[in-house]
């Protein structure tokens, strides 16, 4: 009746992941209790849990990145604090069952819950404002897209209380993920809370690649997108393209595990190097995902910022498309030493050298674009410096990797863990936290705190360095990773220089949440009134902040590149009191609630073979898509004077 | 390409097509027909000698190119006309991705075979 789940589920056995878990299950009871004490779960309901406006779903991404970046964060201090005392004689406070668990939820976390929703919450709210539409081309299909994505994560976490999580590593490499050597649930856990929230990026991709190539506001030709807007496309092409490759090879292994076939076991010719292979081919595509639309946050902050125009915007572009391209050719330098030949080694290290070049192109249009402008140092500003002095150090470390016999001595080394969080936190992060800091106002309509924030953006960087500077070196003096135990006592000083960088790392976003407090607090004094905090050039910055449902009260007309810049420049804003026309925005919908709820209870039970359940969940879905899709009745009108009134009180 | 959007583009709720593109019941019946024929074609040639033998691999790849192809035409509604420029190029990335991936994948595999003790 219940498959294999019984109490024995509960780990009571291990008062650490269960006390955890305990707290976080009573914060998340305080929190439902409180809300439905004060009587907002119909306001929640209404306006944020069913919206199909693409600004709330994507405040709701950054909201669920965040929060998961918390937990991401607490997995890495306790590994951090771990290996910093875990030293010779002492076998420190974790167990290696739990800390395998820690290391593969870390990455798991950090990259689909947490790095996704950020830059996919970003692309939501910002892209249709850029391009002067009203929303994205599939809205309900895009909050079905983000409540997937958070069931996913629901999952994820449920796993700390009930059963285990993964303990394969974030990438899950047979065999070790195969039922052989994983019998318990938790590389189910791992593959199909990623099959459920994959699912949700692809929608994302295939939304938001028709709403770029579709709908673009009367006159704005491809070359005079935004930048940001550029790589959305890309990286939704990419999302498009790769993501297919993830979910078919996770079917793979589930039919390994489920149904004992031999995909990737040796039996019956199954080979278990084919999964490295597939998961890299979107894996590495998946690090372009993330980092493509951080360049384009960088892009409209520098011009924003210097007060001109981005140097080059056409070799921007290129670079961007280059890449796009690129990204599906240098995948096999994540497993140089799995034994290829010297030519295939040397094919993908010299692919790997190239990708580095329309990179660094896009660095010093940066700079030029600072270079000679009127650079204001607010806080998006001083992260895109942060940025692009952390980011090329994690290039070059890249590049250095990307030499085949180099690789050979340095790969699952410290390292490597150095590397890929230098350009993973210096790149993808900390222009997620710029784009967060420069569309904040947009948003909510008054700014963030600079104080705060700048303080934060110190500790962010100098913990930064002291966490994986001390790592580079460890990874050079020979240490691996995911080490539970250390067994070479010199390596404890750099490792405990390690540990106060992950403290100051915590401090820096301890910042961020007074930040936000402070900033709630005085958001009378600090309102933007103009639509146009920091003199801006693209069109996001025309409508008010926050911007109406409808974003455009009447659509803008594009001539050039800086659309909103041109019209400030020519003195052809819209006119204040133009002949308003009724607008018909799309309804409300429970669709991708109602289905990410079904999702979860199939998730759920899959993972823990009550099959009964499992089947209901799936029809449930299915049934709830089916209606949804065939709806007819899904806009509702506003008429011309309703608007003109908003528009005169807003 | 993108001149024509304008006039395509007026104020209405993003996603809703006004001109539904409306196939007719012809061209999918059509499309059926065709896609079964390649479905039951690829039946025969891999139950029977109608091909040589050898050849056998080749002509199933031939008609699952077919099936592609009718898929496309019918039932994606992939034309030459100007307004699928879009879909055009969109497919010729996603065969690009797929080729990319399918000989990057079989010269891998291959070449870690190739380094392996002769038994």
């Amino acid at each position: 009746m219940l498959g294999k789940l019984s109490l024995a589920a509960i780990p009571l056995d291990e008062p650490l992941p269960l006390i955890s878990g305990a707290v976080v299950v009573l914060i998340i009871l305080a929190v439902l209790a409180f809300i439905t004490i004060k009587g907002w779960v119909p306001y929640l309901w209404r306006e944020w849990l069913t919206s199909v406006d693409h600004k709330r779903i994507g405040v709701m991404y950054l909201t669920l990145g965040l929060i998961m970046l918390l937990r991401g964060y607490a997995d890495a201090i306790m590994m951090r604090t771990q290996q910093a005392i875990a030293v010779g004689g002492s076998q420190g406070y974790l167990p290696p069952q739990h800390f395998d668990q820690i290391f593969s939820a870390h990455g798991t976390i950090m990259i689909f819950f947490v790095a996704m929703p950020l830059v996919i919450g970003l692309m939501n709210f910002v892209v249709p404002l850029q391009l002067g539409v009203r929303d994205v081309a599939f809205p309900v299909l895009n909050s079905v897209s983000f409540w997937l994505t958070a069931s996913g994560a629901l999952l994820i976490n449920v796993s700390l209380v009930v059963g285990v999580f993964s303990r394969a590593t974030w990438w899950g490499y047979p065999p070790l993920s195969g039922l052989a050597f994983s019998p318990d649930v938790g590389v189910d856990y791992y593959l199909w809370s990623l099959q459920i929230s994959g699912v949700g990026t692809l929608l994302t991709g295939v939304n938001f690649v028709t709403t770029i190539l579709k709908l673009r506001a009367p006159g704005m030709t491809y070359f005079r997108m935004p930048v940001f807007c550029w790589t959305a496309l890309a990286a939704n092409l990419l999302i498009v393209a790769a993501f297919p490759v993830l979910t078919a090879t996770f079917i793979m292994l589930l039919l390994d595990r489920y149904l004992g076939m031999h995909f990737f076991t040796n039996d019956f010719g199954g080979n278990q190097m084919m999964y490295p292979n597939l998961f890299w081919a979107w894996g590495h595509p998946e690090v372009y995902i993330l980092v493509l639309p951080a360049f384009g946050i960088f892009s409209e902050i520098a011009a924003t910022f210097s007060g001109k125009g981005l140097f080059s915007y056409r070799s921007m572009v290129w670079a961007t498309l280059g890449i796009c391209i690129l990204s599906f050719m240098v995948w096999l330098h994540h497993f140089f030493t799995m034994g290829a030949g010297a030519d295939v080694n040397a094919f993908f290290g010299i692919m790997s050298s190239i990708i580095a070049v329309p990179t660094g192109v896009k660095i010093f249009n940066w700079l030029f674009t600072m270079f000679r402008g009127k650079v204001e140092f607010k806080t998006p500003m001083v992260w895109l410096v942060a940025f692009m002095i952390t980011f090329v150090l994690g290039g070059m470390t890249g590049v250095l990797l990307a030499v085949p016999p180099v690789d050979f001595v340095l790969h699952n080394s410290a390292f490597l863990v150095a590397h890929f969080h230098n350009v993973i936190i210096g790149g993808v992060v900390f222009g997620a936290f710029a784009g967060y800091a420069y569309w904040f106002p947009k948003a909510f309509g008054f700014t963030l705190d600079e104080r705060w924030g700048k303080a934060s953006i110190w500790f962010w960087v100098i913990g930064f360095y002291l966490a994986f500077v001390p790592l580079y070196m460890l990874g050079l003096m020979g240490m691996t990773r995911r080490l539970q135990h250390i067994p070479d006592p010199s390596w404890q000083p750099l490792l405990l220089v390690a540990e106060v960088g992950a403290i100051l790392v915590f401090c820096g976003i301890l910042c961020q949440i007074i930040q936000l407090y402070v900033s709630i607090r005085t958001r009378e004094q600090r309102r933007d009134l103009t639509g146009d905090p920091w003199n801006g050039r693209t069109l996001e910055w025309s409508t008010t902040s926050p911007p109406p449902a409808y974003n455009f009260a009447v659509l803008p007309t594009v001539e050039t590149i800086d659309a909103f810049w041109h019209m400030k420049r020519t003195g052809r804003r819209p006119p204040v009191e133009p002949a308003y026309e009724a607008i018909e925005v799309p309804r409300n919908s429970p669709a991708g609630f109602i289905t990410a709820f079904f999702a979860v209870i199939m998730g759920f039970s899959l993972i823990w073979q009550i099959w009964w359940l499992a089947i209901l969940g799936f029809v449930a879905v299915a049934v709830v898509i089916l209606i949804a899709g065939w709806s007819t009745d899904r806009e509702h009108e506003i008429s011309a004077a309703e608007i003109a009134q908003m528009e005169r009180a807003g | 390409m993108t001149e024509r959007h304008e006039h395509v583009f007026d104020d209405r709720t993003p996603g809703v097509e006004e001109n539904e593109p409306t196939a007719s019941v012809l061209s999918y019946t059509v499309g059926l027909a065709l896609a079964i024929i390649a479905t039951i074609a690829s039946f025969v040639v891999s139950q029977t000698n109608l091909l040589w033998p050898p050849g056998i691999p080749v002509g199933l790849i031939v008609l699952a190119f077919a099936q592609i192809g009718v898929h496309l035409v019918f039932f994606l509604h992939l034309g030459s006309g100007p307004e699928s420029t879009n879909n055009i190029l969109a497919l010729a990335f996603g065969i690009l991705i797929v080729f990319l991936v399918i000989t990057g994948s079989i010269w891998i595999i291959a070449n870690l075979n190739s380094n392996m003790t002769p038994m």
